[in-house]
């Protein structure tokens, strides 16, 4: 298993460095630089555009170096544990980043935590009862949440809760807590501002969850080893839990690795909408402006992460299947 | 519809020390209603019979006959939509008192007290009957615990005694094993382990023996049968296989088209059968006694079609990449096999699970690599082709001539694919005919030739039953006009019954299109049957090959005598099983 687990990791090591000159790469393919884009954001803004200001501007940050030595720069610095100065905001990345995807990851794993709580028994309840009405009003709900999407579900919430409960909903903190060091208070206040988010951003996830669930499950509830198990003496929920839900939910756990980037980069807008101090707008802003310290910086961040959560959930599949632990 | 009162079986259990009743089936009919409003299928109508205590009653048919629903609705375990449309299920308890299980609610808890309890049940598959995520030992534990109060210890000791009781090797370390690392035969045993912890009154075994090869079946009806014994239990035992009805059965109770077609002692069915379907199903066990070939004069060239010289196949053995797999001593799949197919001829190669018979096979169609070793097939035109080194077109053109039918007959054929489809595909990948009339044309005469209408052309396979996908699949492999097929198992996935009808339909077109077979199977009955010469394998090696009816009638190895010995004989009068051959390997 440890083994497993550093061959794993060693595995890892070339992996992420493909990634890294792939993603310097991406960021580098639009025509232009930093430099240009903050020219013609210049010149929009009606503001004169001095060549001689954007020639320094491209020495002092290398940009005419080649590329090559712009990556080994970057990589290097990296690794160093620098990840490099933000153009656009004159200040180092790691400062910008830092508590952006810290408060990214709270939010997919509240997310997660949401929907798998609601998911999996609303799926095992469908599955077991099929065709009764409380699988076709759950399965209704269910398209329902996936038909509709993610911003506009953002915006009624926000609107009822603003009218209804008079509750400050855009941001993840009220505006005193909004630069005030942790405490207990700010931690409740965070949790209030976490209830909208994760709704919105769980109810497709849920709901397509519970028809996966759903149908895992009903291709497990008639095999032969249920019948056995019923054979025994059981009862049913015992019978339930111990065999059929147990071999459904194996699937499950491989996705998790998707989790963290699909929430980060999937859910910019609705980000956006609720003004959320997460990581995709930065991100998205970062790209456009071509501040490539920053999106590079990111997009490193998500690729490592989801070779982290595969990972995990390779780990945990090996632990949960015996038939891939010994094959 | 025959009556109660006519079906109930007096003679040789009445008078004193009469077993005593167990268990009574009265007028039981199961339905099946797919949905709200339409019409309910009737899977088992108006059936009757007793169970008496340490009996074995064999329940026989072909599938979809309803004598695994009549099983599963003893033990309340019929599945939605099915449901129980009426009569009674009388359980004589210990006590003297009557419970109707039909009347029962089957989730409730009086009923999960008797079934796994005093009612156990053992099923056909034994790979996907046992959960594939726990351990051997935490399904038996479960069992035992269930109901009987004792410490997860005890349960765990019982557990070890147990396996040992049903033969499992070492079953201090066999315990904390999971069902994949069990072979077929062992899983089975550890099945009836797990049905034998509660110490049942009465075991249902639904086809217990079909998936599995013949010495495997013999020992494991050597093992229930001591179990039964040892325990004094009631059996039930369902199977389509006369053969195996004719070692183990006191009563026997034959079923078709969900109904009880006839029921008495064994002998009794044996000998006097009032109806012809019983009579059938015996004769098809019979059948098997003698050679086919012989009976219609079949004709053998003297010229070699096939030449295999010293083929050997070993996996492993050697460090790969980066020391996933452990260096050792190579496994040899095929060890040193030599031998000269004639044309049209027959072969037949026998052996149990592991011998080496497919791995052979998978070979001589280059569907695998040999290690070492010729295959030589001499062509249409005389030439002779190295097989195991041919390349491109030459490899081609023999897989024009050589084809191959599959053992399962559902698995073998692609499911979104029609009939049409599925026939013509060998005829285009080849560019032998293109165009869709020529295509459709031969596709019309080869479902003639396997005897099925031209109008299926256009059905998926799920359409058909077990024997007319076979039919298919032997089309399919007819398609190119092949001067040998492989035929791997063909016939073992189907009844007994069909399989008769599957072996004479291959011998008729053998003689109409000048055909070979080379026929792999672990059932000598068949072989006999079917092929003139016989090639016995055993763990690799071929250790004896001869005529067929010599191989199979005075064999000189004792292996193959094992292997005989092991085919029940298909008559109450001449059980084998209890005093067989047993092989143990030098």
């Amino acid at each position: 298993m440890l083994a497993f687990i550093v061959r794993r990791l060693l595995a890892a090591i070339p992996f992420m460095f493909l990634v890294s000159i792939t993603v310097f790469i991406l960021i580098q393919l639009p025509p232009g630089d930093f430099a240009t884009s903050y020219a013609a954001s210049l010149s929009a803004a009606g503001e004169y555009v001095d060549q001689n200001t954007i020639a320094e501007l491209r020495a002092r940050y290398g940009l005419n170096d080649p590329l090559i030595v712009q990556y080994f720069r970057w990589i290097g610095g990296i690794l160093m544990g620098d990840f490099g100065y933000s153009f656009q905001w004159n200040s180092p990345v790691s400062e910008l980043i830092g508590e952006r995807m810290g408060l990214t990851v709270l939010l997919t794993f509240a997310t997660v935590i949401f929907t798998w709580a609601v998911a999996l028994p609303l799926g095992i309840y469908a599955a077991v009862h099929k065709y009764s009405i409380g699988d076709y009003i759950f399965t209704f709900i269910g398209f329902i949440g996936l038909a509709i999407p993610n911003f506009l579900l953002a915006l009624v919430m926000m609107y009822f809760a603003v009218v209804w409960f008079g509750q400050d909903v855009s941001g993840l903190f009220s505006p005193e807590f909004r630069n005030a060091p942790w405490s207990w208070a700010r931690m409740v206040d965070l949790g209030k501002h976490l209830i909208i988010p994760i709704l919105v951003l769980g109810t497709a996830s849920t709901a397509g969850m519970m028809r996966v669930m759903r149908a895992n499950l009903l291709d497990q509830l008639h095999q032969p080893y249920v019948v056995t198990a019923r054979a025994k003496g059981l009862s049913e929920a015992r019978l339930l839990t111990r065999y059929p839900i147990r071999i459904a939910l194996n699937p499950f756990v491989s996705t998790i690795g998707w989790l963290l980037p699909t929430l980060v980069s999937g859910e910019i807008i609705t980000s956006i909408i609720l003004s959320l101090p997460t990581a995709g707008p930065l991100l998205l802003q970062a790209l456009l402006a071509q501040d490539y310290y920053l999106s590079g910086a990111f997009l490193l961040l998500l690729c490592m992460m989801t070779v982290v959560g595969t990972l995990i959930s390779d780990i945990l599949l090996v632990l949960l299947d015996p038939r891939i632990r010994y094959s | 519809m025959l009556s109660a009162t006519t079906l109930d079986i007096r003679g040789e259990n009445t008078g004193a020390g009469a077993p005593r009743t167990l268990l009574e089936v009265r007028n039981l009919s199961v339905t099946f209603q797919a949905s709200i409003g339409r019409q309910a299928v009737s899977a088992v109508q108006d059936v009757n019979f007793t169970v008496h205590e340490g009996r074995t009653l064999c329940l026989v048919g072909e599938s979809g006959s309803g004598k695994s629903v009549t099983a599963r609705a003893i033990l309340g375990l019929v599945e939605e939509p099915g449901q129980i449309a009426g009569g009674q299920i009388l359980y004589h308890r210990e006590d003297g008192i009557q419970t109707d299980l039909a009347a029962l609610d089957p989730k409730g808890k009086p009923f999960r007290s008797i079934r796994g309890n005093e009612i156990a049940m053992i099923f056909q598959e034994p790979m996907t009957s046992l959960s594939p995520v726990h351990t051997i030992g935490s399904q038996i534990i479960e069992a035992i615990r269930l109901h009987q109060l004792v410490s997860r210890k005890q349960a765990r000791e019982q557990a070890i005694e147990l396996l040992r009781q049903v033969e499992i090797p070492s079953p201090e370390a066999a315990i904390d094993r999971y069902t994949f690392e069990y072979s077929g035969g062992m899983r089975q045993r550890a099945m009836i382990a797990m049905a034998l912890s509660c110490s049942p009154r009465l075991l249902i075994a639904d086809e217990p023996t079909t998936a599995l090869d013949v010495t495997t079946q013999a020992e494991i009806l050597d093992l229930i049968a001591r179990m039964q014994k040892r325990y004094g239990m009631a059996v039930i035992f369902i199977t389509h296989d006369m053969g195996v009805v004719a070692e183990i059965a006191d009563d026997v109770a034959v079923m078709r088209r969900s109904q009880l077609l006839e029921y008495g002692p064994v002998r009794q069915i044996f000998d006097t059968a009032e109806h012809g379907y019983t009579r059938e199903l015996i004769e098809s066990v019979r059948r098997l006694e003698h050679s086919a070939r012989t009976v219609r004069g079949a004709k053998v060239s003297p010229q070699v079609l096939l030449s295999v010289r010293e083929l050997e196949k070993s996996y492993g053995g050697r460090a790969t990449g980066l020391g996933k797999r452990k260096a050792g001593a190579a496994v040899r799949a095929v060890k040193s096999v030599s031998f000269d197919l004639h044309r049209g001829e027959n072969l037949g190669i026998v052996g149990e699970s592991g011998s080496g018979k497919t791995t052979l096979a998978n070979c001589l169609m280059r569907i695998l690599e040999p290690s070492a070793g010729t295959i030589t097939y001499t062509r249409e035109d005389g030439s002779d082709l190295e097989v195991a080194r041919a390349g491109g077109g030459a490899l081609r053109a023999y897989h024009r001539d050589v084809r191959m039918v599959f053992q399962d007959p559902f698995a073998s054929l692609n499911p979104r694919m029609t009939v049409a489809q599925i026939l013509a595909e060998p005829l285009k990948v080849n560019n032998v005919l293109t165009r869709p009339d020529d295509l459709r044309k031969r596709v019309g005469e080869l479902l003639d030739m396997v005897g099925m209408p031209a109008d299926v052309a256009e059905r998926y396979p799920h359409a058909f039953s077990g024997g007319q996908r076979q039919r298919i699949g032997i089309a399919r492999a007819l398609a190119l006009d092949p001067r040998l097929v492989v035929a791997d198992e063909a016939t073992s996935a189907l009844d007994v019954t069909l399989r008769s009808q599957i072996l004479d339909l291959m011998l008729d077109l053998q003689e109409r299109l000048n055909l070979s077979y080379i026929f792999i199977s672990h059932d000598l009955g068949v072989i006999r049957y079917f092929c003139d010469r016989v090639a016995v394998m055993y763990r690799g090696e071929m250790v004896e090959l001869g005529p067929a009816d010599t191989v199979c009638s005075t064999p000189d190895h004792d292996y193959t005598k094992a292997l005989l010995s092991a085919a029940p004989a298909g008559h109450p009068d001449e059980k084998r099983l209890a005093n067989r051959h047993r092989y143990e390997r030098p």
